[in-house]
């Protein structure tokens, strides 16, 4: 039997499932624990004690948010060696330029600028100064900086210059724990060389942090290989997930919506997540989220890589009622205090849950605490909730038409059964481990973006598909099961020669 | 004359992505270059055309090339000051003053860059007082200005004059060519303007406006007011419509980004459609398919909340937005003005009509 086990640890909730061919065979629910690791032995433990079974499970996928929070929070960062490649270009805005002050002060070891870098069609810029790489190859080893970031102009195009970069600085500083900016993102210098200094920052940690989880695991009797999820809703195995640490940003939303799409068998609808403070609204698309296009700040970094197209909306089942004739939500909430300062469990704040309950949406509490709540503010907080759910989703929608709405997580009851420009509102078992589910059941992805000349629209993408296919395989795919789940291209203004950018992205089943 | 502060180009670098109507390159990178210039000490002075002496030589400047190549060759100010520099040798003479070609977008603050280094002042206006796409689109244009020499420097050791060209079309193509050459970003000295011809042919005070717009916007932001009224009373603008952007179509054609985008009313809008064509910026706009709003007016895209400005690259299904029209300067308005920047300069076979007449 095909055994998975998916773990998702957030803010609040550690949740785990044992998938069993893709049968939900348990499920437990436990609270996050500061040191994490607690937190998923204890989730281990409640999923052996229902399922002894799971123990012998051929995989393990563990979903965290561990290192955004370690960015936002400031803590546990290493120092890092930032080398750029692309002068004489651009040497007005060295690394780190537009990084809020304090955070650059913690990271900030060296800063090194080097001529190299490519044009726009593969060209070189101007030869790459390999001898001043070696130079500052020494002057990082001699500091003791034990990790670096390397940004060259236009390597999404031509790696050629972060390559060799890379194979220099491990030649002359012996485990240094090197990041290529082209790796992690796409075109869009700035942004691309700060996901490779955040990478850089977080590697010291993702290693300490897979190690604690793969230890967590064998301490449970579990055997399996661990995989971490990434913010496309595929896996990587720990091993190599831990040197990318950034790819795990948004793998929380991301698990949810991939649990969504597996649970209710659609691959093309809308999800909503209801926790206990947010609400985040986002788009299935072959049964992947559509991703963001845009520029994502992290802690207070401008960032450019692959994370879901999100709608956050400050409504969850702990946020705070405003008693009136139009009564105001969110976006304050009372997070994981709902049992004990809600109404329904003794408390004296209005919460959403109290509405909940008081409408007989929900059984929690003692529902005659809320029994005296006025008729009409239920109603209107009804009618509040209802409208903004409706206008996120509106807004999430990329046409017209009536879509279907998966809901999931811990406050799916207060999804309305009907909805304005929703066909259908989708309610699953299992909904409120949607994100363990998504977890236990990521794929392997590849992808490719870069800019075609002279080339037809079929034969850029064709040719685009092939790299992303061979990249998705190195990263433990079985070329067999590769699907192509995204197809985008663009043409250019201002370039020459009938330039197209074009993205391919390709999900497969590990391989083995 | 008078010093700049760096919240004045903080809000120059807001008001000026608004006056470029959905094109001219988004500033961000540019104000990058201002604030570490400020860091470390540099002050740019900016000043009045009236100051100039008739025979004073005005250095007017902008980045050529294409936006995306400019995500990964940053701007940076040494080369715009090359090209400045390039154009006084071949001149043999030495320029008074900067001014921006085109106040929209990224290019307002390409002067200041040239000017940290050059220690020279920026004159407050531009020649389009919004932005256009192509070189003949300018009030010196309008007015039958010389349209040479031009220098074109790249940030390596390669540099272009333009000695002589023929017509508008021809300068365009020829350093067109050029910038593509030099992998297609490049900093440009246009055709050197006398003092007599700053004050007599360009659009004078822009620069001072697109401070106001983002001044106003910033107010608006800190106070929990609408930013987009705000906008609209300091620039006496029209609120055209607000809805939902429900279809968008792009594609390139001979080098622009064309296309069109629906928008959906909203509140007083609702029941109503609104179509927009653009082409790098917005051209023509029709509710309910009659045209209500056309080049030259600016017509601005903005995120209805956050009062940003949208580009026509980063328009997409789902955005609320609000289009508002904002004045022309009159130059652009004349008969010769409307051959040069009105609708069927674009292609649309239409009679101006302003929102404002």
């Amino acid at each position: 039997m095909r055994r998975r086990i998916g773990i998702d640890v957030g803010g609040t909730n550690t949740d785990a499932v044992l998938l069993e061919d893709g049968r939900v065979g348990a499920a437990v629910k436990t609270a996050t624990t500061p040191d994490v690791t607690t937190g998923i032995t204890r989730a281990l433990a409640g999923l052996v004690a229902q399922a002894p079974d799971a123990r012998g499970a051929q995989a393990v996928m563990i979903g965290t948010t561990h290192f955004t929070n370690a960015v936002v929070q400031r803590r546990d960062l290493g120092r890092v060696a930032a080398v750029r490649i692309g002068l004489p270009s651009g040497a007005s805005l060295p690394p780190f330029v537009d990084w809020p002050e304090d955070l650059a002060e913690l990271v900030r070891a060296e800063v090194v600028m080097l001529e190299g870098g490519h044009e726009f069609d593969g060209r070189p810029l101007v030869p790459f100064d390999v001898k001043g790489m070696r130079a500052a190859a020494r002057r990082i080893r001699e500091a003791g900086i034990r990790s670096v970031a390397v940004a060259a102009v236009f390597s999404p195009l031509n790696a050629s210059g972060e390559e060799e970069a890379g194979a220099i600085l491990q030649e002359e500083c012996p485990d240094i724990a090197v990041t290529l900016s082209h790796r992690l993102g796409r075109i869009g210098l700035l942004e691309r060389e700060n996901a490779a200094l955040l990478n850089a920052c977080l590697i010291e940690l993702a290693r300490k942090t897979t190690r604690a989880f793969t230890a967590a695991l064998r301490g449970s009797g579990i055997a399996a290989p661990l995989y971490l999820t990434q913010n496309d809703g595929t896996v990587m195995l720990a091993e190599v997930a831990e040197t990318y640490p950034v790819y795990s940003f948004a793998s929380g939303p991301t698990n949810s919506m991939r649990g969504a799409a597996f649970l209710s068998q659609r691959d093309e609808a809308l999800v909503v997540d209801v926790g206990g403070t947010t609400t985040d609204i986002g788009s299935l698309r072959h049964g992947f989220p559509r991703e963001a296009n845009n520029v994502v700040e992290i802690g207070g970094v401008r960032t450019l890589f692959r994370m879901p197209d999100l709608l956050s909306l400050g409504l969850g089942g702990g946020s705070l009622i405003r008693p009136g004739p139009a009564p105001a939500i969110g976006p304050a909430s009372v997070g994981y205090r709902l049992t004990e300062q809600a109404l329904v469990f003794g408390g004296d704040v209005l919460t959403v849950t109290d509405v909940a309950v008081a409408a007989g949406l929900i059984d929690l509490g003692d529902r005659s605490r809320v029994a005296s709540l006025p008729a009409m503010l239920v109603e209107a907080a009804l009618a509040r909730i209802r409208s903004m759910i409706e206008e996120g989703v509106d807004r999430m929608k990329t046409d017209a038409g009536d879509a279907p709405l998966i809901a999931v997580g811990g406050g799916s009851f207060l999804v309305p059964a009907r909805l304005a420009g929703v066909s259908e509102v989708l309610n699953v078992p299992h909904q409120a481990v949607a994100n363990a589910v998504g977890a236990a059941i990521a794929q392997v992805s590849g992808e490719v973006d870069q800019i075609f000349q002279d080339l037809t629209r079929d034969a850029a993408i064709a040719r685009a598909r092939r790299a992303a296919e061979d990249k998705a395989v190195a990263a433990g795919a079985d070329r067999a099961t590769i699907n192509v789940v995204e197809v985008e291209d663009l043409p250019l203004a201002y370039l020459p020669g009938n330039s197209l950018r074009t993205r391919v992205r390709v999900v497969g089943d590990i391989a083995g | 004359m008078r010093p700049i502060t760096a919240e004045e180009i903080e809000s120059l670098a807001i008001g000026a992505w608004i006056l470029g109507t959905g094109g001219g390159g988004s500033p961000y990178l540019a104000l990058l270059n201002m604030r570490q210039a400020y860091r470390q000490g540099v002050v740019c002075q900016i000043m009045d055309a009236a100051e100039l002496a008739d025979d004073d030589l005005v250095a007017v400047v902008s980045n050529m090339g294409a936006p995306l190549v400019g995500q990964e060759r940053l701007t940076d100010p040494k080369t715009m000051a090359l090209a400045v520099t390039m154009m006084e040798e071949y001149l043999g003479r030495k320029f008074r003053a900067l001014m921006s070609l085109e106040i929209g977008g990224g290019n307002s603050i390409q002067p200041f860059m040239g000017a940290a280094v050059l220690g020279l002042p920026v004159i407050d206006g531009d020649c389009m007082g919004r932005a256009f796409p192509e070189a003949q689109m300018t009030s010196f244009a309008i007015h039958d200005l010389r349209m040479y020499p031009l220098t074109l420097a790249d940030v390596r050791d390669n540099a272009v004059v333009v000695a002589r060209a023929a017509s508008w079309k021809w300068m365009e193509r020829i350093s067109r060519k050029a910038c593509v050459e030099v992998g297609s970003i490049a900093s440009t000295c246009k055709a050197p303007r006398t003092g007599k011809e700053i004050k007599e042919c360009a659009i004078l005070g822009s620069t001072t406006k697109a401070i106001g717009i983002g001044r106003a916007v910033q107010a608006a932001r800190r106070a929990h007011r609408d930013p987009i009224d705000a906008v609209l009373e300091v620039e006496r603008g029209i609120k055209i419509f607000s809805g939902k952007i429900h279809d968008i179509a792009r594609r390139t054609t001979e080098g622009f980004l064309r296309g069109t985008a629906t928008v959906e009313g909203l509140d007083g809008f609702r029941g109503h459609t609104f179509k927009l064509a653009f082409q790098n910026e917005f051209a023509v706009g029709w509710l309910d398919d009659v045209p209500r709003v056309m080049t030259p007016d600016l017509i601005c895209v903005l995120d209805t909340v956050a009062g940003d400005a949208i580009g026509t690259e980063t328009l997409r299904y789902g955005q609320r937005v609000t289009v508002i029209a904002l004045p022309a300067p009159p130059i652009l308005l004349t008969p010769k003005g409307i051959e040069h920047v009105g609708p069927r300069a674009f292609g649309y076979d239409l009679d101006f009509r302003s929102v404002f007449a």
